[in-house]
């Protein structure tokens, strides 16, 4: 029988040490690694081309010659990943692919190119007409032409059958992820906020089938237990839930996440794949068929009414936002979501949030004023 | 007695007046209004004969008029934070509010929106169609990373323009009619074709053209690019200038000399368009080009639905690095630049998170200075009259010295 707190914290310590847990798994798998920016990339062609997709997500460092790109108002993901670029933290990577989502990541995509030339960039639009026949044509066309860059840099053809597998492996990943939340749902105090974050987070710098296999038993594990009850239940909204410390404030306050809509999370696996078509089909149709989703075009916007749902089927008391500074594509949703969530009587915090942070602290007081108003 | 010619300055002031009238009239009759970005199709919209106004371009009048500071206290009092685009703000303030002492516009049945110049445009309509509870007809131009807009985003755009063009049938219960959008396209291509002629008479020694006038202008390349009095005015502006660079004048009065000849690159700041023209002005330095105006011109194979959709995001902004470069290089040549001035405007991610690079490669490649200053379109906190002064000094400096080397 499987340790599950054994493998939770090896999980938790993989996501901590994304360095040496990079390094680790390439050593593992003889593989070479391939950055991903976020958001939605498409690490199943990554992962067909025989490469070891990593996900890139900024964080913590001094920045130093992001500067000579990025003037002081763009968003720390992004400094942090090109400063990483710059000053030889990802080295190791034989590339990077960066999704045309926001502003910021069309500009950093062209900067790239100059920053760190020795890393070659990979851009990819996504469509934002995704529903009509033609955007969903477009995509697959885009992911082939991801396929063919991804040829060129590796000089080794990407069969189909291969993208086939892969897109196996991440539809197992995601249906695990799927019932990983659910399950730290029920056990919030097994998977405190920052835990259960960790646990998600080292996905990112490991292979997917271990990582996946790790989950299973974990999950099959922690199922048996008697479910737990936390102090407090929110959901989370943003693109990342960090910095990790100011996770530990919402457990020292009797918070704990209990689901969430984060860029790095569920937004990746919370859509199921169509049963129709090739893989890259069903990867545009999972494109095409996201709600919700900041950046993905959408006039109803159902954001706000995802999270009213998500509230009352997880018994939450809350919604926290955790907005990543100088993130405007999210900030554009907060009015809305504010309004909706309002209207419908659930409590919602508004962090503003930035992961060079070196002093949360500041934050704590409004936490905890939080916690005060929900119980 | 004769009727004496209006002059486009005259016409210029009517058209825009008009302009904001016959919207307002067209609400009070209870036709539809739309709302479009300031690079959308507007020919799909002008084919329909909808009444259309276009916020970017409302937003700037306001900003101008120093009426901004209210509108966006009330898009920030709902939520919206400072950091997010001030055309944006003034706009999503207006729309709630739809009062501001410096120009009235009425409120839309539809948006509609085109993101060939930035992403932010998107998630700003989005806004208003879900806080209207209207329908938005949306158009993506695909970012163009490679060297040229690929075919597989002009064929996704056509099938984007099919249903754009199915959603105004439904929404208007009009046919769409093709003949119209030839007749369309074709004035859309001679005001874009007269825009171009007249501005870049900027290239001549001295120019007859006071680059900021082209700020002024181009509300109209915004709002009626595809009507015939779009080309007129141009043509009419065109061959005043003409003249006046052919009586050897220059951009202002006489004895002003034009001695420096700069490009602005980036939007104007419109609550210190004064202040940032006089102290360039003072200093004998005019702007002779300006990459932002350019974007105006649309120029397309009139016969083809795939040539429109190619040219909408082909444009400068929605473009590589390399192709910035390529181009302000290439003005630098045409206009005989002896500086550049960047505006690094706080609003707007897409134009300055390329613009420290792209200022680099052009100086590695022209030789020509450069300065880059903080400012922003419409949200008066950012700029600094004194940052301004001193960064337009230093580059006068740079100027004068290689002046006297040559
Ligand atoms: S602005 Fe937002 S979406 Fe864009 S890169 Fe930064 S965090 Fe990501
Ligand atoms: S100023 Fe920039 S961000 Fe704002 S609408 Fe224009 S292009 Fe978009």
């Amino acid at each position: 029988m499987a340790d599950y707190k054994a493998l939770i914290s090896e999980l938790t310590r993989i996501a901590s040490t994304p360095d040496k847990s990079i390094a680790e798994s390439m050593k593992e798998t003889g593989k070479e690694a391939f950055g991903c920016f976020p958001l939605h990339t498409p690490e199943e062609l990554v992962y067909a081309a025989g490469y070891l997709p990593v996900g890139l997500w900024g964080g913590k460092t001094d920045l130093k010659l992001s500067d000579k790109f990025l003037q002081g108002f763009c968003c720390t993901i992004i400094k942090a990943n090109l400063e990483f670029g710059m000053n030889g933290t990802y080295k190791m990577l034989k590339g990077v692919i960066i999704p045309a989502l926001c502003d910021t990541l069309k500009c950093v995509s062209e900067n790239w190119i100059y920053a760190c030339p020795d890393i070659p960039v990979i851009p990819i639009v996504y469509p934002m007409l995704r529903k009509i026949e033609g955007g969903e044509k477009y995509c697959v066309e885009e992911f082939r032409h991801v396929q063919k860059r991804l040829e060129e840099i590796s000089g080794r053809a990407i069969p189909d059958k291969a993208i086939e597998a892969a897109f196996i492996v991440y539809e197992d990943y995601r249906a695990t992820m799927r019932e990983f939340v659910r399950v730290a749902s029920d056990h919030p105090l097994t998977f405190d906020a920052k835990t259960r974050h960790l646990v998600i987070k080292a996905a990112y710098f490991m292979d997917k089938i271990k990582y996946t296999y790790i989950v299973k038993d974990i999950i099959n594990e922690v199922k048996q237990l008697p479910k737990e009850k936390a102090q407090l239940r929110i959901i989370a909204s943003g693109i990342v839930s960090e910095p990790v410390e100011l996770l530990d404030i919402l457990t020292e306050n009797g918070i704990a996440i209990v689901g969430d809509d984060l860029s790095q999370e569920s937004r990746n696996w919370r859509t199921p794949a169509r049963k129709e078509g090739t893989a890259l089909e069903k990867m545009a149709g999972m494109i095409a068929d996201q709600k919700g989703d900041t950046f993905l075009y959408e006039q109803e916007k159902y954001k706000g009414a995802m999270l009213i749902d998500q509230v009352k089927n997880e018994a939450a008391d809350g919604v926290i936002y955790f907005q990543m500074k100088f993130c405007d594509p999210e900030e554009f949703d907060y009015p809305i979501v504010k309004k909706e969530l309002e209207a419908a009587g659930i409590p919602l915090l508004y962090l503003e949030v930035d992961q060079l942070l070196d002093s949360v602290e500041q934050l704590r007081t409004r936490i905890q004023s939080f916690a005060e108003l929900l119980v | 007695m004769a009727e004496k010619k209006m002059t486009s300055k005259q016409m210029l002031a009517a058209m825009q007046a008009k302009h904001y009238d016959d919207a307002m009239k067209a609400k009070a009759e209870g036709k539809p209004v739309v709302w479009s970005a300031s690079i959308g199709m507007q020919e799909l919209l002008e084919t329909m004969d909808l009444t259309v106004v276009y916020p970017e371009n409302h937003a700037a009048a306001i900003g101008a008029r120093k009426c901004a500071p209210e509108l966006i206290a009330n898009a920030e009092g709902r939520g919206y934070s400072t950091d997010l685009c001030s055309y944006a703000r003034v706009n999503i303030g207006y729309a709630d509010l739809a009062n501001s002492p410096a120009q009235n516009i009425p409120l839309p049945d539809m948006v509609f929106c085109c993101d060939n110049l930035c992403h932010t445009v998107m998630k700003w309509y989005e806004n208003l169609a879900k806080a209207l509870n209207i329908p938005m007809i949306h158009i993506h131009t695909p970012f163009v990373y490679e060297d040229d807009v690929p075919q597989r985003s002009v064929e996704y755009m056509r099938t984007e323009v099919e249903y754009a063009i199915k959603q105004l049938e439904e929404l208007t219960g009009k046919k769409f009619d093709y003949d119209r959008l030839a007749e369309v396209m074709h004035s859309s291509n001679q005001t874009a074709y007269w825009w171009k002629k007249a501005y870049s008479l900027g290239m001549k020694n001295p120019s007859p053209l006071s680059g900021f006038d082209m700020f002024n202008y181009m509300a109209v390349a915004v709002c009626m690019r595809g009507k015939p009095e779009g080309a007129e005015l141009f043509q009419l502006w065109h061959d005043e200038l003409a003249a006046k660079s052919e009586a050897g004048l220059g951009p202002w009065k006489e004895g002003e000399e034009e001695l420096y000849r700069v490009m602005w690159d980036g939007i104007a700041c419109w609550p210190n368009l004064s202040f940032t023209f006089k102290t360039l002005k003072k200093n004998g330095i005019n702007m002779v080009c300006s990459t932002y105006p350019d974007i105006w011109n649309l120029q397309y194979d009139e016969t083809s639905i795939n040539a429109l959709c190619a040219e909408y995001a082909r444009h400068y902004a929605n473009r590589n690095l390399k192709y910035s470069v390529d181009i302000i290089s290439k003005h630098v040549e045409e206009y005989k630049l002896d500086g550049i001035i960047y505006h690094s405007n706080r609003s707007c991610k897409l134009m300055d998170f390329r613009t420290y690079e792209i200022q680099r490669q052009v100086q590695e490649r022209t030789g020509v200075p450069s300065v880059i200053f903080d400012g922003d379109q419409t949200d008066p906190r950012i700029f600094s009259e004194a940052q301004y002064e001193t960064r337009i000094q230093a580059l006068l400096e740079v100027m004068a010295a290689r002046k006297e080397g040559k």
